[in-house]
């Protein structure tokens, strides 16, 4: 069950451009949350900006409750959270939504991140590295000085790391879903997780169609209550019956969906 | 000395507190009942209920703008045949008036829901909601009009007889106006105000923000205009009132009550601080202490005095 509390920020640090991780003590949230899950953060105490901005959970450290954060400045509220500093408190919601579904031991899993999207799939990474789950994760990027993982990315984690940018400056020259057709292309996954942009997304689930292989996505969409109350969160899904689509709370029917429940049909459905 | 009195009494809703939900913004009770005691609540006011369910608008269907929201939900819902079987029990098992939020396309869809839902056990009251403004039809196309916000009244009257609350929109030139229609047509009680239509253009796409283009804007920017049209009503009526719009805290309560309001309901305050109801509860009920004031009732319209 989710908490509503004040958690210290333990630690925050600038990892890329507009990029930053922040530890902050959260034992409540730390000891329950699962990969896929996100936090629901007040970045100010003043009315404006009014609203939380919801955030995946980038890691937790159980032992210390301690609650890893991993996000990017996109407008005021993260502005704010970004100018916060060492012992500052922060009202903090969570754990909050339906994480990722594990899979079998032994099944070779490719995480997707596009951006910040790597947040979420490296809680995934390092819990499928403990079930024994063969891991390789795909990164892409604007450019070098927008890897959320640092130039090496594949240092501080458990598992192999590909970078692709889209500007050439390190790794692979082009859209980080190439790398992802190759390895299927080759039959070297059984299963693939995914978090970025929009059109990453989409690119990522007609990929995952025509090889008919199974995938899950963790989805970004403006919140209001972050609890499903409001139904502001809503992406468009696949229906049943006599409805040919329904709309789902990203706050509590995901942030986490199967890939093949999206439907595309429209850009406003996501907007990564 | 003694605790001071908070109950109060909306057209027979007796509430324990003067303190509710605004409806779209609470769901239906159990979404919020991880982080609130729901029987400490004076009231419940659920998602807003049509006769068959409702996809609603696709999204965007907020965005944020100073001190508050847009919002364009299109009344999704899964109709109200779902919420008597799925989401009602749930909420008998409070001490809670639940009061269900009714919107329709037509006076007839308005009149079938509210003779659904005479004398289903667990409802209070009803709350008429003709002042949506992100359907294309009904809600505001109803509200903006005294003659047909009162034929809507008239019939949903006498197809129930439980209280009925009407929910007034503030986007009319005379709210005094549409108020005064509303009551002489049968309604108990009013809700205001719903939210002020608004939008928001995203200069980078040069677009619209919101799908619908239009929403509905809430939170603490729209409070002084709420606050307004609680005190023109109260002075040219005598119905209860639940006020409602960008409160946040007790002292903002507090604001509506003295200008005339017997209830508040607290909307999107709920969405950056969970708690906010209990919050505003105790913090009156202090206030109340401080100003060593035994009921809450001697300060409906005290500014008006």
């Amino acid at each position: 069950m989710a908490t509503d509390i004040t958690a210290r920020i333990i630690k925050q640090e600038q990892v890329g451009l507009g990029q930053y991780r922040m530890n902050l003590y959260a034992p409540e949230i730390a000891s329950r949350a699962v990969p896929g899950q996100f936090v629901y953060i007040r970045c100010s105490s003043s009315l404006d900006p009014l609203l939380r901005r919801p955030l995946s959970i980038h890691g937790v450290n159980r032992e210390r409750g301690e609650l890893l954060l991993l996000y990017q400045v996109i407008g005021r509220g993260t502005s704010l959270l970004a100018a916060k500093r060492q012992g500052d408190q922060l009202p903090v919601m969570g754990p909050l939504g339906r994480g990722f579904t594990l899979p079998e031991p032994e099944r070779r899993v490719i995480l997707v991140g596009g951006g910040i999207g790597v947040a979420p799939l490296v809680f995934l990474g390092n819990e499928l590295v403990r079930r024994k789950n063969p891991v390789l994760m795909l990164v892409g990027a604007r450019s070098i000085h927008h890897l959320p993982l640092g130039r090496e990315g594949g240092n501080n984690v458990p598992f192999n790391v590909t970078v692709a940018t889209d500007d050439g400056t390190c790794g692979y020259h082009g859209p980080v879903t190439d790398l992802l057709e190759r390895a299927l292309a080759g039959r070297e996954v059984d299963m693939v997780y995914a978090c970025g942009p929009g059109g990453m997304l989409r690119q990522t689930a007609m990929l995952l169609a025509r090889y008919g292989l199974p995938g899950e996505f963790s989805l970004e969409e403006r919140m209001g209550c972050g609890v499903g109350a409001c139904l502001s969160c809503v992406c468009k899904t696949t229906g049943e019956g006599e409805r040919p689509f329904r709309y789902r709370r990203v706050c509590v029917e995901g942030p986490v969906f199967r890939a093949d429940q999206l439907v595309w049909d429209q850009e406003e459905c996501i907007n990564g | 000395m003694a605790k001071p009195s908070l109950a109060v009494d909306v057209a027979g809703i007796r509430m324990k507190n003067p303190v509710t939900t605004a409806s779209g913004t609470f769901g239906f009770g159990s979404e919020y009942a991880p982080f609130v005691d729901l029987n400490r609540l004076g009231a419940i006011v659920v998602k807003g209920t049509t006769l068959n369910p409702r996809p609603g608008n696709p999204p965007p269907r907020i965005v944020e703008t100073p001190a508050g929201i847009l919002n364009s939900i299109g009344l999704q819902n899964p109709g109200v045949e779902h919420f008597i079987e799925a989401a009602l029990p749930y909420l008998r098992q409070f001490d809670l008036p639940v009061i269900v939020n009714i919107a329709g396309d037509t006076v007839e869809e308005y009149a079938a829901l509210a003779a659904r839902l005479n004398g289903v056990p667990g409802v209070a009251a009803l709350e008429v909601n003709i002042s949506c403004p992100n359907v294309k039809k009904g809600g505001l196309a109803f509200g903006a009009d005294p003659g047909s916000a009162a034929a809507v009244v008239q019939e949903v009257k006498s197809a129930t007889r439980l209280p009925v609350v009407v929910k007034l929109s503030p986007n009319v030139t005379s709210i005094v106006q549409v108020a005064e229609a509303v009551v002489k047509a049968g309604a108990d009680a009013l809700s205001m105000i719903n939210t002020l239509l608004g939008m928001v253009i995203d200069i980078r796409r040069r677009r619209p923000v919101l799908a619908n283009v239009m929403g509905g804007l809430s939170g603490p920017a729209i409070r002084p205009v709420a606050v307004r049209a609680v005190w023109q009503v109260y002075r040219a009526l005598k119905v209860p009132i639940v006020g409602m719009g960008g409160i946040v805290t007790a002292g903002d309560a507090l604001e509506f009550i003295m200008a005339g309001a017997t209830a508040v309901a607290v909307g999107t305050a709920n969405f950056i601080n969970p708690r906010a109801t209990l919050d505003i509860i105790e913090g009156i009920e202090r206030f109340l202490e401080e100003e060593g004031i035994k009921d809450i009732r001697e300060l409906i319209g005290a500014a008006h005095r």
